[in-house]
């Protein structure tokens, strides 16, 4: 099968339902001639054009709120904040509009908005150019929340938050956009709400997000030579979350082990962990760890980063830590 | 008031509608006051004061063309078609109402009417209203928008982020800003410069599109500019801004303190935009006397007929509040 680039992946993904769609766009800062900041739109603007692939001013709060406008008005729009350390200034629009509005109005409309955006460090951007935001969202109820973590997955979740009825905050990672990944040459789709077996495993289940699952999947690896078997779960979708197969994955397991890059506290491993510890309790053999960034901003130099944000060896060290017990 | 050119120029027909529209929502907010503070839960915002931007705007819009307003809201929504029964229903949070009792005043919306929503955020609706123009221009159709929102709302970031892309994208939409003096409980003159104040359409130039600041407690100008505005928009112009000059005559919320001085407020009636308007149609002969009695009388009992439909709507079961949280789950 072939392989492309993650970004690659993302961008088949709008060019193959924009073409389908004359009504659905992509707009933010630099995603025309520019190809994006992080060249996923390469290309598109020659293709599509002025308004449907639209550079916008810098202006992140205003142009949800154009997208929701549009939305509600027949057409179907993708925003792109590069950044998700750029979301705050958008917050009115995603939480006080775009979240509310099929359930203020009753059903009257819905908001089919996807709002793209590229989180993580490991890049020395520093504190305000590298933080995870996903669990403000989780908690928005009337939200969507979608982190792929391969090019297969973005491109099956994307065209799947894009015709959803719904907005979607679609989480990318800086790091994953030049990984290469098998995507298949025909059209396909993954329905949101279906976690992913990354590995198979039967000691310990490592549920992992984004950028993560390819730590957790390289910290499986090693954990096999020293013969301890770890299943990794992608959840892929945060919101709607597939808690019948995570759950099916810790009541053979007993053990388990949350990833994710955002700090711990506060965190959607949380979230998981209460979830887990009240619907397969009996089933726990081990206390629930949570692995992510300590609870400081991210710093810019190699060696403070390092230290923050989460590591393979993190995740050996909660594993090993729960195998003992 | 200063009596200005025949208002014969416009249809009779056209000012006998506004006429009937500023009562509509005078009587409407009117009753609502006493209704909130006895049998309604939660709060409303009177629009009594401001009926003449509201039909004035709504005159000049078709019934396809889109608004969004703000927490200030049930004038436009009147203004726009909205039926008086189906916005009580809303406000006594009865299924009947417009969004099945869900939103209450602060979002009330009917999207066959092209009301985008009332908006809890003060400027939250205007990128709304400006996106609803992209998806007029996106499908090719002359439909315009129109925003409503206050002068307070007109110093959030929002708006300027919406002024400044209706404007570089040549969108068809008018920003109708209702001067009514008072942000919530501070004046307005110390939210904005001194140089400004008396010219709050000035802010149009640094999009690049027109301003103009008009007397908002006159119907036949508002309803003459909002035409020139509305026409300009659809014509492929661009967007357009009206600063209409009104007052607030009751306190922000139906029911707060007042702590602005009597005078103040009693001067203020004396330009109240119903009265100048009956003045001038039995001056110029347009309407007599007892058709004005007449239309009152009319009006009141369509306005007691809509309260008795609101209080006869049954409440929302419980469980229907986990409805409509998304259209589509998983």
């Amino acid at each position: 099968m072939r392989k492309i680039e993650f970004r690659e992946a993302i961008r088949e993904a709008m060019q193959e339902e924009m073409r389908k769609d004359p009504l659905l766009y992509l707009m933010g800062y630099d995603v025309g001639e520019y190809g994006g900041e992080f060249r996923v739109s390469s290309g598109m603007y020659a293709e599509f054009g002025d308004r449907r692939v639209q550079d916008a001013p810098i202006n992140e709060n205003g142009e949800i709120g154009l997208a929701v406008g549009t939305a509600i008005t027949g057409c179907r729009a993708i925003v792109e904040i590069p950044f998700m350390d750029f979301i705050p200034m958008a917050m009115d629009a995603i939480v006080n509009q775009a979240a509310k509005f099929h359930y203020t109005f009753a059903g009257q409309r819905s908001v089919p908005i996807v709002i793209r955006t590229a989180q993580g460090g490991y890049i020395r951007a520093a504190e305000q150019h590298s933080q995870c935001f996903e669990n403000w969202f989780v908690h928005v109820p009337g939200l969507k929340v979608v982190m792929p973590s391969t090019g297969y997955d973005a491109k099956g979740l994307l065209k799947s938050a894009i015709t959803d009825p719904d907005p979607v905050i679609f989480v990318e990672h800086k790091l994953m956009f030049p990984m290469k990944f098998e995507v298949p040459e025909e059209e396909y789709t993954i329905p949101l709400g279906s976690a992913d077996i990354k590995k198979e495993g039967k000691d310990v289940t490592i549920i992992a997000t984004s950028y993560m699952v390819h730590l957790a999947l390289n910290a499986a690896a090693k954990l096999e030579k020293e013969g301890i078997s770890a299943e990794v779960v992608d959840p892929r979708s945060l919101v709607p979350l597939d808690e019948e197969k995570i759950l099916e994955s810790v009541k053979k397991t007993n053990r388990v082990v949350i990833v994710h890059e955002a700090h711990v506290r506060g965190g959607w491993g949380g979230e998981m962990a209460a979830i887990i510890a009240d619907k397969a309790f009996a089933y726990l053999d081990a206390p629930i760890k949570r692995v992510g960034a300590k609870d400081a901003p991210i710093p810019f130099p190699q060696v403070l980063e390092e230290f923050i944000l989460p590591s393979e060896a993190d995740i050996l060290d909660a594993v090993h830590v729960i195998l003992k017990q | 008031m200063n009596l200005k050119e025949p208002i014969l120029e416009i249809e009779k027909d056209v000012v006998l509608k506004l006429y009937e529209t500023m009562l509509k929502i005078r009587m409407f907010e009117s009753r609502e006051k006493d209704l909130i503070q006895t049998e309604q839960e939660g709060f409303a915002h009177s629009y009594v004061g401001e009926e003449a931007i509201a039909a004035g705007v709504c005159a000049a819009l078709r019934k396809d063309d889109y608004i969004t307003s703000t927490h200030r809201g049930h004038g436009h929504m009147i203004a726009k078609g909205g039926e008086m029964g189906k916005m009580y229903g809303e406000l006594y949070g009865k299924v009947d109402g417009y969004c099945m009792g869900k939103s209450g005043s602060l979002h009330i919306a009917d999207f066959e009417l092209g009301v985008l929503g009332a908006n809890g955020i003060v400027s939250g609706g205007i990128p709304i209203a400006v996106g609803a123009a992209y998806s007029s221009q996106m499908r090719k159709s002359d439909q315009v928008s129109a925003a409503f929102f206050g002068e307070g709302a007109m110093n959030q970031g929002l708006f300027h982020e919406a002024a400044n892309m209706a404007s570089i994208y040549h969108l068809p939409v008018v920003f109708v800003v209702e001067v009514n003096h008072w942000q919530c409980g501070v004046r307005y003159e110390t939210v904005y410069h001194r140089d400004v104040i008396n010219n709050i359409a000035v802010r149009a130039q640094s999009y690049g599109f027109p301003g103009i600041n008009i007397n908002g407690n006159d119907v036949v100008e508002v309803f003459k500019t909002a035409k020139t505005a509305v026409d300009h928009a659809r014509s492929g112009k661009g967007p357009y801004l009206i600063a209409c000059y009104t007052y607030r005559i009751e306190t922000h919320f139906m029911g707060d303190i007042d702590i602005r001085p009597k005078e103040e407020v009693d001067e203020w009636r004396k330009s109240d935009p119903i009265n100048d308007l009956e003045k001038r149609m039995i001056t110029e002969g347009i309407i007599s006397g007892s058709d004005i009695e007449d239309t009152k009388v009319r009006v009141s009992e369509l306005v007691e007929e809509s309260i008795e439909f609101a209080r006869q709507s049954p409440a929302p079961k419980p469980e229907s509040a986990l409805e409509h949280v998304y259209a589509k789950y998983p």
